[in-house]
């Protein structure tokens, strides 16, 4: 089936209702149906699909058809969107002090005083006069309780500087004052005195520096030798392969570091209780993270720590770990000041203090047999990690386990490295790795094809994986793959081969000076074809064990708990879908419960495009089980499987809770048995599953102000079932328009290891006028081996892969250059042309 | 917002009259000697510039007056030999004048690519040519249309040819106690209207609420073959928006062949005056300010 997304798409799951696998999906209800139920009849035409309802007469009431709306497949309003678009929200810093019921009025505001150089050690700390000193309250890393550091998979990281700075821009104090205004001023007013030490920029430098034999303190910044992690992955006999090859290309590619600029900056409210115990509310993807974080802090067990998600607005992994640092100074704060505390970073503190993704270099270097068959592939894959190892591990691990692309290949290395600098710590940002090794593959693919005087396309459908065949690490792909589907499918959308074509017989008219009106116009199309694993990585799942409760109150409300959250990506609405679909109930009858680790069982951080697949699939299981659970007590009478009302619903739960008291079902992640994954060797199913993807971009260079625009974008994939198209769509939509910006315009002035471009008026994140038209298409694909509600992957991620890969090859075609770092901003392609220039005489 | 609240003092004038007398407090003329700079009020109109800088904590501490409120500030008038356009004009409001768009549509153009709707309706044209900024988007335009403004301040009105108006980097002829009256661009004769021929391009970060890296008007009279009444001007290459008059020089009355034209970008190359910064690098300016002036004269000759 193919879905096609437009912009308003309400009444998309009454034209196209869900369709067979929802009818299967319930077989043991359907035995115990009770046939005299009214809605009857209007339910099953719903779980059939086709336009039956209406054909047959059977008035749907409002109670069906808001059902309809709801299942899967169906593109429901956002639950929380009313409030959002009404300014109702209450985001972290419109809290007031009492605002969870404190009983205080008076916050203090904190401000983080950060360090001016990237690397040195702090030897004092001075208080100029211009602000009550006595007012305000500092915290330093002696206010520590617990542990002086932020847990996360090393715990390298100071929670506040005691002595050694590393990056710049790293917290050394917190200053809180009642007044916003007084408490900023006096971050202005505090003297460092700082011995500066010479830092490492250069992530290939400290590479070098960090092994080489005579090694010294100004080398070795981290570690024994200035590397987070190293892994290699190994396929075949690469050093043997290389003898019955007849085309060698190589290659080198670079991406920089990108911002994740969501709109609302990241901030937190925090108080202490009298007992001791810590509550912090803010902005934030991943609660059990900041809880973990605290707990190690202030030294409380885990009870004595609360978390609670704030509407947040927008996260793309920048709200995945560096909340807990502000979490933590907050709490600090509110410790010390005996009140709660609030501290919210501005733009500018936001952009050059939190993390960003990591610069990636990637060399590759493949052999080739003249007919296009891809023999063997090297793949050196390193990352700048910054100061602390963060999740750089788990970074590399999923850039590392992309970098060989889509394609089938029996001898393949990839050697990946995460490297410490003084720069900012680096961390998770949509795509987790794999864009930047994403974009060296697929640029390589085409340079490749050049090479072998083959066009980019016969050489990827050469190539490319099919199921049956296995991926680098060994994994054999057991879904249903058709890349090449998806890849002609794209072509036909963007009017790929005829363009192509035409571009080249424009270009060349156009460079000898046949371009009339457009003489300084040069066009070019170009493709990218990918995967992204859904979910965790490797182990991840197992290690998580994520778990969701549903559970039902008197009033027969269902409450849905996950700690899962909604950052503007839809979490709340498909779980609503998803539990609404399976209980046969309307929205209303469901809350999904605002994750609060006081209330919601861990489920896993909201990272890795996990969401959907893994928590909503166990979401779908422990609706199925509460289900299940009514009818096997007893209840079958009032819940006939094919459907009932709400009302009956209420009183199948009325009559089970004055029986059994609590009607709570909680399911735990199971790895799928087939699944197997080898840590230490790198060898096996990477991720259970994956998307599948085909991007085509177009663009136009001005060769008066060497501007590249993109003029169209076609992004066709296969991501499992589609459960809210509309939601799904904006997520490809919202994922190009992110990838334009890593491609062409998002650059980080580095300067010192000091962003010198916080604000968004230099650091150039491209405008609605800057993204081209974007044709999003999702195909479907039966797979019955789908574990996710109705066989749905993970899409958040994927489209951040392909965008910039797909644009430098529409540039590369445009001017003829090898252009193999981004971002590429116009400043950087005028050098381009420079080298060429000097290349070639 | 990082600005220190309490240091900062504002005003509304309602009247042309009381905002000049509280500018010439303190100015050091009829009522005392001259006051340090933060005691005396300095014009808000829009806020578009000066509110940046506040919630930066980069806005001088100071006395600040609000002029928005004053009517005499306002509106574009038509003259048979000029157009006046009060200091306080939006950037909306040029770029909806009619008139502007036929016979000054480099002008039009640059308050098209202006920020955004918002800034639009809020930036005035007054604050864009008195925030002093070599990157600012409707300087090159004036300086291409000849455009005079008028000051005035209690010790009376002047008028001031806008080429001679910023003689340093964030360096102007107004004094403290001035305020920019308005506008004016003198009108070409009908003959010579259609004969006319405007060029602006402005080269931002991206498409919208962008900072020109190089901004480029240019416009002549065709004079058969010949150009004449030759203006060049760009911003973001120089310390000042700049008007080119050694460029012009090497066009005015010339046919723009092709050596004629490289000898143009030759000479611009050396009278604009760029730098490496955090937006743009001085190679680029330099040689897209080259490639614009080629892309304009190329255009021309299209038309
Ligand atoms: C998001 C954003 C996007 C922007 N985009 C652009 C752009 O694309 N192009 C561009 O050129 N600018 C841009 N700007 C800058 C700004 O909008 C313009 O410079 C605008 O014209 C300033 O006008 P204002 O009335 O708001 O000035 P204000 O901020 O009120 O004042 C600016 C300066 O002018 C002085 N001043 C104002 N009026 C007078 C007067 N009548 N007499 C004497 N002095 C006066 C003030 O004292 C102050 O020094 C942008 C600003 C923002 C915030």
């Amino acid at each position: 089936m193919r879905i096609r997304p437009q912009g308003k798409q309400p009444r998309q799951a009454e034209k196209q209702p869900s369709h067979s696998r929802l009818a299967g999906a319930r077989p043991q209800e359907t035995d115990c149906a009770n046939a005299q139920l009214d809605a009857v009849a209007a339910t099953q035409a719903l779980t059939q699909g086709g336009d039956s309802a209406y054909d047959s007469g059977v008035k749907i009431d409002a109670e069906a058809s808001a059902l309809r709306a709801y299942a899967i497949g169906g593109s429901p309003p956002r639950r929380e969107g009313p409030e959002k678009v009404r300014g109702q929200a209450l985001y972290v810093d419109d809290l007031p002090a009492d605002f969870y019921g404190t009983g205080e009025v008076e916050l203090v505001h904190g401000v983080t005083v950060r360090s001016p150089v990237a690397r040195g050690r702090l030897r004092a700390i001075g208080f100029l006069p211009g602000v009550p000193w006595d007012e305000i309250v500092v915290v330093t890393a002696a206010d520590i309780p617990g542990q002086n550091h932020i847990a996360l998979l090393e715990n390298d990281q100071p929670c506040l500087v005691s002595g050694l700075i590393n990056h710049a821009e790293e917290p050394l104090l917190i200053l809180g004052h009642p007044d916003r205004v007084i408490a900023e001023r006096a971050r202005t007013l505090v003297r460092l005195e700082i011995d500066p030490l010479p830092p490492q920029l250069d992530l290939d430098d400290s590479l070098r520096r960090g092994t080489k034999p005579d090694a010294g303190p100004n080398d070795v910044i981290w570690g024994k030798d200035n590397v987070f992690k190293t892994f290699t992955i190994e396929k075949g006999d690469v050093a043997a392969a290389w003898a019955g090859v007849d085309v060698i290309v190589e290659g080198d590619y670079e991406t920089g570091a990108q911002e994740q600029l969501y709109i609302e900056p990241q901030g937190m409210l925090a108080r202490v209780r009298p007992d001791g115990s810590v509550e912090v509310f803010g902005s934030l993807q991943c609660p059990y993270y900041v809880h973990a974080a605290l707990m190690a802090v202030f030294n409380l067990p885990a009870d004595k720590v609360r978390i609670v998600q704030t509407e947040t607005g927008g996260g793309f992994g920048g709200k995945e770990e560096y909340p807990s640092m502000i979490a933590a100074h907050t709490a600090l704060l509110a410790r010390k000041a005996g009140r709660p505390a609030k501290i919210v970073y501005d733009r500018l503190e936001d952009m050059v203090a939190t993390t960003k993704r990591h610069p990636s270099r990637t060399h590759i270097k493949t052999g080739w047999r003249h007919d296009g068959t891809l023999v063997v592939q090297d793949i050196d894959f390193r990352l700048d990690g910054g100061a602390y190892m963060t999740l750089s591990p788990v970074v590399l691990s999923r850039g590392g386990l992309h970098a060989a692309g889509p394609y089938a290949c029996d001898h393949v290395r990839v050697r990946a490295r995460a490297a410490a600098t003084n720069m900012p710590p680096h961390g998770a940002f949509r795509g987790f790795g794999a864009p930047q090794s994403v974009f060296a593959i697929e640029r390589h693919m085409d340079e490749a094809a050049a090479k072998l005087g083959m066009s980019e396309i016969a050489l990827r459908k050469k190539n490319l994986v099919r199921d049956g065949q296995t991926l680098s690490t060994g994994q054999v792909l057991r879904e249903r793959v058709d890349m090449r589907a998806l890849l002609d499918r794209a072509l036909a959308l963007s009017g790929y081969e005829a363009k192509r074509a035409r571009y080249d017989e424009e270009n060349r008219r156009a460079a000898q000076g046949q371009g009339g009106m457009h003489a300084q116009r040069r066009r070019g199309i170009g493709v990218a074809t990918f995967m992204h694993g859904a979910g965790f990585t490797g182990s991840g799942e197992r290690y998580l064990a994520s778990k969701v409760t549903v559970d039902c109150d008197a009033t027969g409300q269902v409450h849905v708990r996950a700690s899962s959250t909604e950052i503007g990506q839809g979490t709340n609405t498909i779980f609503t879908q998803i539990a609404a679909e399976i209980l046969g109930l309307p929205p209303d009858a469901i809350t999904v419960v605002r994750p609060d680790t006081s209330q919601v069982p861990n489920s896993g951080p909201t990272v890795a495009s996990r969401t959907v697949m893994v928590v909503g699939g166990l979401v779908a299981r422990a609706c199925q089980q509460l289900k299940t659970r009514l009818v096997e007590a007893g209840q079958g009478m009032r819940l006939a499987a094919a459907g009932y009302r709400p009302q009956q619903f209420r009183a199948a739960v009325q009559a089970y809770l004055a029986q059994h008291g609590t009607l709570s079902v909680t399911t735990e992640y199971e790895p799928p048995p087939d699944v197997q994954w080898d840590d230490k060797a790198y060898r096996g199913d990477a991720y259970a599953t994956y998307a599948w993807a085909a991007y085509v971009a177009e663009v136009e260079v001005d060769l008066v102000t060497y501007e590249t625009r993109v003029l169209d974008f076609v992004a066709v994939q296969e991501v499992g079932k589609v459960v809210h198209p509309i939601l799904a769509a904006g997520q490809i939509e919202g994922g190009v328009a992110q990838g334009v910006g890593f491609a062409l315009y998002e650059k980080v002035a580095w300067r010192e290891g000091r962003m010198a471009n916080g604000q968004m008026t230099n650091y150039i994140m491209p405008t609605s006028a800057d993204v081209p038209p974007i044709r999003v298409e999702f195909i479907e694909v039966e797979n019955p081996r789908l574990r996710g509600p109705g066989g749905a992957k993970g899409i958040g991620e994927l489209p951040l892969d392909g965008t910039a890969p797909a644009i430098l090859n529409a540039v590369a075609q445009a001017t003829g250059l090898r252009l193999n770092q981004i971002p590429l901003l116009p400043e950087d392609l005028l050098a381009a042309y420079a080298r060429a220039g000097l290349e070639n005489g | 917002m990082r600005a220190y609240l309490p240091e900062y003092e504002a005003v509304s004038a309602r009247t042309l009259v009381e905002a000049l007398t509280l500018l010439a407090q303190g100015a050091g003329g009829l009522d005392g000697p001259a006051q340090p700079p933060g005691r005396r009020w300095q014009p808000i109109a829009g806020g578009t510039d000066l509110m940046v800088l506040f919630s930066a904590g980069k806005l001088p501490a100071g006395r600040y007056l609000d002029i928005w409120g004053i009517e005499e500030l306002r509106g574009i008038t038509v003259a048979p030999s000029h157009i006046d356009l009060g200091a306080l004009s939006t950037f909306t409001q040029v770029r909806q004048h009619p008139l502007l768009a036929c016979e000054f549509s480099s002008l039009t153009q640059a308050a098209i690519e202006s920020g955004a709707i918002a800034i639009q309706n809020r930036g005035t044209l007054g604050g864009n040519i008195a925030n002093a900024s070599p990157a600012a988007d409707s300087p090159p335009a004036l300086l291409c249309y000849d455009a005079e403004l008028e000051l005035v301040s209690l010790r009376g009105a002047r008028w001031v040819p806008y080429a001679e108006f910023h003689t340093g980097y964030k360096q102007m002829q107004r004094a403290s106690d001035e305020l920019i009256v308005r506008i004016r661009l003198p009108r070409l004769s009908a003959v010579e209207r259609e004969r006319q021929v405007h060029y602006y391009r402005k080269v931002g970060t991206r498409k919208a609420q962008a900072i020109s890296k190089v901004c480029f008007a240019g416009s002549f009279v065709r004079d058969g073959e010949r150009l004449s009444r030759v203006r060049i001007a760009l911003g973001s290459v120089a310390p000042i928006p700049l008007r080119c008059p050694r460029t012009e020089a090497v066009l005015e009355g010339a046919v723009p062949t092709s050596a004629v034209i490289a000898a143009a970008q030759e000479v611009l190359g050396s009278e604009i005056a760029p730098i490496d910064d955090i937006r743009s690098t001085q190679d680029y300016r330099r040689t897209v300010a080259q490639n614009l002036l080629f892309d304009f004269l190329a255009q021309a000759a299209l038309h």
